[in-house]
């Protein structure tokens, strides 16, 4: 913590330096000055030679020690990815080789085949993706004119409601999920359950998953804009549904960038609501992968648990695959845009 | 425009609607705007809230296909969960200790990360998206395979080192003999506990860096939000870094440390063992939904006091630079 800091002050020290030795004859200077001073009666070249040398190892070793500190993190966050990813391609003997760790000595590409078979992955990805994509434009959509209702408007119970939106983020989904259980088994007569449309309504109605986060990101957003460009709008005689479609949410696309990969990841990977609702491994990857090994093992007859393994191993590459994609390519707008949005406040 | 608005609110008159001056004009819209959300709250949040109190006060037993029965017993789902549960106790009480015990290590870790990331450097951008992977996977099937992935390394390479640290007995298996570091460190007159709470947390390390990704990112934002300019200030004032750091960016950061406290508790919580019990013990089993409602109900109502504690004590050293 400090050595970051410590690298400005460093950088900053030269210049009061320099100053005393350009000016050695006033007698004003402060105290610190005058210490300088009488160091500075020694050979001024070597001194400063030993203090840039000084000053450049202690760089050298604070670097050393943050890029040990980043590398060894680093590590720590993808050594189990590299072994999933090694381990999806060994072939069954290289598993109980014992000169065999990381790279396989016969490396195969049949675990992944088998697991593209069991999972049916193409289409459950696709519709996988659809359900996301779908859930993430909801979720943007209604998160958002939420949270410009809280951020701009002004009505009753303001203050009680937005609480409840807070409440919403602290209170686990866990605690009302029986009760969402039953509504959805008996929803207005009709069992809902083995579909996706409770997931869809909770969305709609800014309850789905993670909602209360992603409205409070947006009212946060929204109150950092300045309120010039909706005065500007209303002189110019737009109406207040036009100002938010067309000018604030122009406006607000970091925020947008933020929730809708935020909205995407976390659906991508939920079981939660899947588990509850009971919805088709068919269509939600998440909860297809958990089924993946058994399925294996009770297909294809095999019993070694550590084996089993490795298919599991290859069908989560092949699950996160399109998810990191999608991260890559995003991901500088996302840490610009969670910088720049209104988690911060 | 006068005319025109008198104009309007005859016409609206005639009608026979109230007329609205432009404040109440907008405070209807806003109202539409949060409508649906609002609609959704009791609809599926409030009404499922007084369920949850109504099921945990009752025998729940389920209809043919469709419905449900309650029969109300009274307390005695709690009495139940707290005296007669073989697991809950136990259960509520590791699980509310080990969120107790992560919080204060992910806040600092976080913070401490953040610091180091906000500084330019080269491949800066690599070494920050590697630092949000943990939030990406962190689906249960996938947390499976790391959890093996990593024990096979662990086996693989270091010998068991983490849980010999945890229980701080040592093999000559790993080479090092951890006791006798340990007990170095207790000579030098550290509490024993912070030293096991110190070895545990190392070799938790993982676990940490897993739950701290958002928590990162939102430091990062709050530290580029501090102007420059209180830098340059402590640095002409002559401020070390140590004290750059104390006076300058520790108060600047710590309204977020609240929001960070508040979101790793509830997201530990949301993982937590607790809640996997009143899981299990809906559906799975008995499928006793009344003790599954206590359950979620006890467990949620000692998160929130947790929390309306926690957050009480920081928002009085909190600095609001507003």
């Amino acid at each position: 913590m400090e050595a970051t800091v410590e690298n400005n002050v460093n950088n900053g020290q030269p210049s009061p330096a320099q100053n005393v030795r350009s000016q050695p004859k006033i007698p004003e200077s402060i105290k610190r000055n005058q210490k300088n001073n009488k160091k500075d009666k020694e050979p001024l070249l070597t001194k400063n030679d030993k203090g840039k040398i000084v000053r450049g190892t202690k760089g050298f070793l604070i670097g050393a020690l943050k890029f040990v500190i980043i590398v060894g993190i680093c590590y720590v966050i993808l050594s189990p990815l590299i072994t999933i990813v090694a381990r999806s391609f060994f072939s069954d003997e290289d598993k109980y080789s014992p000169v065999v760790y990381l790279i396989p000595i016969h490396p195969t590409i049949e675990k992944y085949q088998i697991a593209i078979k069991t999972m049916g992955y193409w289409s459950v990805l696709i519709k996988s993706v659809i359900l996301d994509l779908s859930l993430m434009l909801i979720q943007v959509l209604v998160c958002s004119m939420v949270g410009y209702g809280f951020a701009r408007f002004e009505f009753k119970f303001k203050k009680l409601l937005f609480g409840c939106v807070i409440a919403m983020i602290v209170i686990p989904t866990h605690t009302i999920m029986l009760p969402l259980y039953m509504t959805f088994r008996n929803f207005f007569g009709a069992n809902l359950h083995s579909t996706v449309v409770p997931i869809y309504l909770l969305t709609v109605f800014g309850v789905g998953l993670r909602s209360g986060l992603y409205i409070y990101i947006f009212v946060q957003f929204f109150r950092g804009l300045p309120k010039e460009i909706e005065e500007a709008a209303f002189v110019d005689g737009a109406g207040m549904w036009y100002t938010y479609f067309f000018i604030m949410l122009r406006n607000a696309v970091p925020s947008i960038i933020t929730v809708a990969i935020f909205s995407v990841v976390w659906q991508y990977n939920d079981t939660f609501y899947a588990n509850l609702f009971n919805v088709s491994d068919k269509i939600v990857i998440s909860k297809n992968i958990v089924s993946l090994g058994g399925q294996v093992s009770n297909v294809y007859r095999i019993m070694d648990s550590e084996i089993v393994q490795l298919y599991t191993n290859a069908g989560v590459v092949l699950t996160l695959t399109p998810l990191l994609i999608f991260y890559i390519a995003l991901q500088k707008q996302f840490v610009e845009g969670v910088e720049r949005s209104g988690i911060v406040g | 425009m006068d005319n025109s608005s008198n104009n309007t609110a005859a016409v609206k008159s005639a009608n026979g609607k109230k007329h609205l001056s432009l404040i109440q004009k907008r405070a209807v819209t806003g109202f539409l705007f949060v409508l649906p959300w609002f609609l959704g709250f009791l609809l599926f949040y409030i009404r499922s809230i007084f369920m949850t109190v109504q099921f945990s006060l009752s025998n729940v037993s389920l209809g043919d296909s469709k419905g449900y029965k309650t029969d109300w017993v009274g307390l005695k789902n709690y009495i139940y969960a707290f005296t007669e549960d073989p697991k809950f106790t136990q259960t509520l009480v590791s699980s509310i200790g080990d969120i107790l015990i992560d919080v204060p290590l992910v806040i600092f870790f976080s913070l401490f990360m953040a610091i180091l990331l906000n500084k330019k450097f080269k491949g800066r951008t690599v070494v920050r998206a590697i630092f949000f992977l943990p939030v990406i996977l962190n689906a249960g099937a996938v947390l499976q395979c790391i959890e093996t992935a990593r024990a096979a390394v662990v086996s693989g390479s270091m010998s068991n080192v983490s849980t010999e640290i945890v229980t701080a007995t040592t093999s000559a298996t790993s080479g090092i003999n951890l006791d006798y570091f340990l007990a170095i460190f207790e000579d030098l007159g550290l509490p024993a506990k912070l030293v096991t709470y110190i070895a545990g947390a190392a070799s938790r390390i993982q676990d940490i860096i897993t739950m701290s990704g958002v928590q990162i990112v939102i430091f990062i934002a709050a530290l580029q939000s501090i102007p420059g300019s209180m830098y340059e200030v402590a640095q002409i004032e002559g401020a070390t870094a140590y004290e750059t750091f104390w006076k300058v960016t520790f108060p600047m950061v710590t309204p977020l440390i609240i929001t960070n406290i508040v979101y790793t508790v509830v997201d530990s919580f949301a993982t937590s063992e607790v809640i996997e019990l009143a899981r299990t013990t809906a559906f799975e089993g008995a499928k006793d939904y009344g003790l599954s409602s206590a359950m979620s109900l006890v467990s949620t109502f000692v998160i929130c006091l947790i929390l309306i504690v926690v957050c009480g004590l920081i928002q009085r050293k909190t600095f609001y630079y507003n």
